[in-house]
Parts: C-alpha cells; sequence; structure tokens
C-alpha cells in the first residue's frame, strides 16, 4: 500500500507546508525584505474550498509561441546569447504529476539586462528578445521551452552584489496553497556561492534544488544545450477521515 | 510496506522588481502575448453585483510599494467555485466567471484594482460558515514567500461576525485588517482594501 497509489478526492486538503524548506520573511542579507516582512506570526488555517481549489487554464488562452522564448519577440532576426532548452516535471509532493499546471517565466537578456521601464542596468536590450513565456504541463506534469541563457547583472544590495544567472518562475497548480514562486539557477555558475536572496535559504538541499543541471541527453545538435529544472509543490491528501473540506459533514 | 517518500516544496523566491516582465508584460511596457491575464474578472454576461476594489500596499514604515503583484481567487456570486474540486451541491458554475484576477500597483500612484462581482457565501469546512470573502495572493521584491491574506466585506458585518476564519483570530481588533470598506463613488460600489506588511495595522496573513 501506497499513499501515492490512491488519488485524492478532488477537495482533498493539502499538506501543510513545511516553512523550513523556504527562506523566512525577514532576511537581513537581503536588505529589502527588512521592511517588507511580516512582524506577526501567520495565522494557520484548517483549509477550506477556498485553499484547495485555484483557477485552471486552458490551452487555448495561450498563444502558439507563447512558450518560445527565441522566437516570441523575434522582430527582425534572432536574439542574441546561448540557445538553451529548459525542460523538467512539475510534481506534488507525493510524486504525483501537476497537469495542466500553468507555468511562467522571465528573465534578465544574455547581457543581464530586463526588458522593464524599471530596469537602468547599461547592459544592452535586444531588439529581438521579449524575456518572457509561459505554457501548460502536460499529463505527465512536463513542460519544455526554448530561451537565450541569462546573464548576471548587478543590483542594489551590498556595493558589489551580482545576481547569478536565473530565470524566475510563477506556477499556479491544482489548489490555491500550491501557488508558487521561485527562481531556477544554472549550475556551474560562482555566483551562487553568495547571493543574498539565494542564501535566504536556511537550508542547502533546498538550495541546490532551484540550481538547474546540465542535461545532456536532451541537447539539439548543432543548435541547444539543455537545462533540468524540477519542481515540487505542496502534496494532496489521498484521503479525508472525519475532516470534509466540502461544506457538508459533521463537525 | 515502504512509507511514502515525502519531496520537500520547492523553494520559493522573491518576485523580484521586474516580476511585471513574465506576469504584466504591459505594465512593464511592452507588449508580447496576445492574451493577458488581468484586473477585469468580469463581463456583460457575468451574474452578480459589479464591484471595484481598490487599494494600496505599505511597507514597515507606511510607504506605499509601486512594485506589487496581487492575485485574487474568489466564488462566483452563487458562492461556488469553478475547479472540479468544489462539490457543493445545488451550485452552478457561472460560464461567465473564473473568479480569478492579476493586478499590479500602479508604478505612480501605488493604487491596485480589480474589477468584480461580490461573492457568494461558501461553505466552511465541516459544515461550518463562512462568510463572503476574497482569497488574496500577494508578491514583490523584498517578500521572499508569497502572503495570503483575506477580503471581507464591510456590509456583511452579522455574516462577518460568524464566519469561520475571522473568528479564529483571537486578536478581535486585527479582524478589521480584513474587511474592506464598501463606498460609493461616481454611481460605482467600491470597496477599499489596504494592505499593511508590517508594523501598526499590520495585515493579518495566513499559513494555508
Amino acid at each position: 500500500m501506497s499513499l501515492t497509489g490512491r488519488a485524492p478526492a478532488p477537495d482533498a486538503e493539502y499538506m501543510m507546508r513545511d516553512t523550513s524548506s523556504h527562506p523566512p520573511a525577514h532576511a537581513p542579507g537581503y536588505k529589502t525584505s527588512v521592511l517588507r516582512s511580516p512582524k506577526l506570526a501567520l495565522i494557520s488555517l484548517q483549509q477550506s474550498l477556498s485553499e484547495v481549489t485555484a483557477p485552471q487554464f486552458r490551452a487555448e488562452e495561450l498563444g502558439p509561441l507563447d512558450h518560445d522564448l527565441i522566437m516570441n519577440y523575434a522582430k527582425d532576426g534572432l536574439p542574441i546569447g546561448e540557445r538553451v532548452i529548459v525542460h523538467g516535471f512539475v510534481q506534488d509532493q507525493l510524486g504525483r504529476p501537476v497537469k495542466n499546471a500553468l507555468v511562467e517565466v522571465w528573465q534578465a537578456n544574455a547581457s543581464g539586462r530586463y526588458r522593464h521601464k524599471k530596469d537602468g542596468y547599461i547592459g544592452a536590450l535586444d531588439p529581438n528578445f521579449g524575456g518572457c513565456g509561459r505554457m501548460l504541463t502536460d499529463e505527465n506534469g512536463y513542460y519544455r521551452y526554448r530561451t537565450i541563457k541569462p546573464g548576471p547583472y548587478p543590483w542594489r544590495n551590498r556595493v558589489n552584489d551580482w545576481r547569478p544567472a536565473h530565470i524566475h518562475y510563477a506556477i499556479s497548480g491544482s489548489g490555491w496553497v500550491q501557488r508558487l514562486i521561485t527562481q531556477m539557477y544554472f549550475e556551474g555558475d560562482p555566483l551562487i556561492a553568495t547571493c543574498p536572496i539565494l542564501r535566504s535559504i536556511p537550508d542547502e538541499e533546498q538550495i541546490r534544488g532551484l540550481v538547474a543541471l546540465q542535461d545532456t541527453s536532451a541537447f539539439v545538435q548543432l543548435d541547444s544545450r539543455a537545462y533540468r529544472f524540477d519542481i515540487v509543490l505542496r502534496g494532496q491528501r489521498a484521503t479525508l477521515f472525519e475532516n470534509a473540506v466540502n461544506g457538508g459533514g459533521a463537525r | 510496506m515502504n512509507a511514502p517518500q515525502i519531496k520537500r516544496e520547492t523553494a520559493s523566491q522573491t518576485a523580484g522588481p521586474y516580476v511585471h516582465i513574465g506576469l504584466a508584460p504591459q505594465a512593464a511596457g511592452f507588449d508580447i502575448f496576445e492574451n493577458n491575464f488581468g484586473p477585469v474578472l468580469v463581463n456583460d454576461q457575468t451574474k452578480g453585483e459589479r464591484i471595484r476594489i481598490e487599494g494600496r500596499v505599505f511597507d514597515g514604515i507606511g510607504t506605499v510599494l509601486k512594485d506589487v503583484l496581487i492575485e485574487i481567487w474568489q466564488a462566483n456570486a452563487e458562492g461556488k467555485y469553478d475547479h472540479p474540486g468544489d462539490l457543493q451541491a445545488g451550485k452552478a458554475i457561472d460560464p461567465n466567471f473564473r473568479g480569478w484576477g492579476r493586478g499590479c500597483t500602479d508604478f505612480e500612484t501605488g493604487v491596485y484594482h480589480f474589477e468584480t462581482i461580490k461573492p457568494g457565501s461558501v461553505a466552511g469546512r465541516n459544515g461550518r460558515f463562512m462568510a463572503p470573502h476574497i482569497n488574496v495572493w500577494i508578491v514583490a521584491r523584498g517578500i521572499n514567500l508569497g502572503l495570503n491574506t483575506r477580503i471581507y466585506f464591510s456590509d456583511e458585518a452579522e455574516a462577518n461576525k460568524k464566519d469561520a476564519v475571522l473568528n479564529l483570530i483571537e486578536w478581535e481588533a486585527r479582524r478589521a485588517t480584513l474587511v474592506a470598506q464598501r463606498e460609493t463613488v461616481n454611481g460605482q460600489t467600491v470597496y477599499r482594501f489596504d494592505i499593511r506588511i508590517q508594523g501598526d495595522g499590520e495585515t493579518v496573513f495566513f499559513d494555508i
């Protein structure tokens, strides 16, 4: 008997969040968090329908190039930089695929510059690169997109802090409690060792989980290298006993 | 019989200052997607009372934050979520209302807004009562793990008194941080909901 073999009821509750898997709200090494972190304890909720449901997305809502960061903003040529494929699986904590999850990604270009009106970094914009994409996972929880490897860039924290190359992710699964926003890094980047944002995570294993490994099995010959990045969302418990998330039932 | 291997949830990281590129590219200053997710949840056919929600987000010394992204998730006018997990009997999905929206605080004014409908009451856990409410998720530069809260409605005072979640908050004074104030502005119903991330009047955030 294994928990993973039993399908959870559609209204089943999710496993409690292990806060030690995440950076604390107040992480002084990342200076901006100091005034943007609640001081009071979060109030723990037993989940109701409000927490176990979430918006569901349809393939028709996304355009045919939304997942192709190399082509989705190309105006008069190809974007500059290293061509890479990023792929992986979105699973829950019990190893079940999270199907039809919305995966949204955004990043700087090869120069470390974001296409954003508030980014004033001297690194050049690339007229053929937007820097965002989105896709849905398939029935196996698999996602894949291609892009240009982002460059590192300096930011205002300590005087010489540089962000390691990274791609931002926002993932929407089947329950509101699964909503997750994170960043993916690239194996071998020397800036990983000192990044105050990455180091706000209190656990080496969890930090390693954000570092995508080069995946030669997915290289495209004479075209692109590949990186593998798997994501784990909160797990939905298989069975509810006396506790019913949905309306009825005794207390 | 082996105990199942429980994986750890992937670590969260801040949305950063340029979250708009990925989640609201038009706010970042460019057009890339044909279909953009935004703060308008309704169309002409949506059932229910039209409302606008607006407010600002403040940091620990009262600064208005202008780089925040907020998402809301709510039931329809009958109190039904558009999701297969909502098994409440006798309530129908509204095909013209998904119940999800995404908004940004304005780079100049710091005001965010949503155009939506007032949700109906959703049955709570184990048959407990929940007053009409909207679920809120807040991310921004400096927020390491998305913040969850709820919007309740000032004209639902009786229902709010019976709400299972508001009653969980043992500091009664803090419950008011979750109640949006109803106003009428130019004939439109507006609920004002300010969010204080830290310090005096700190909004109640939930570990869900």
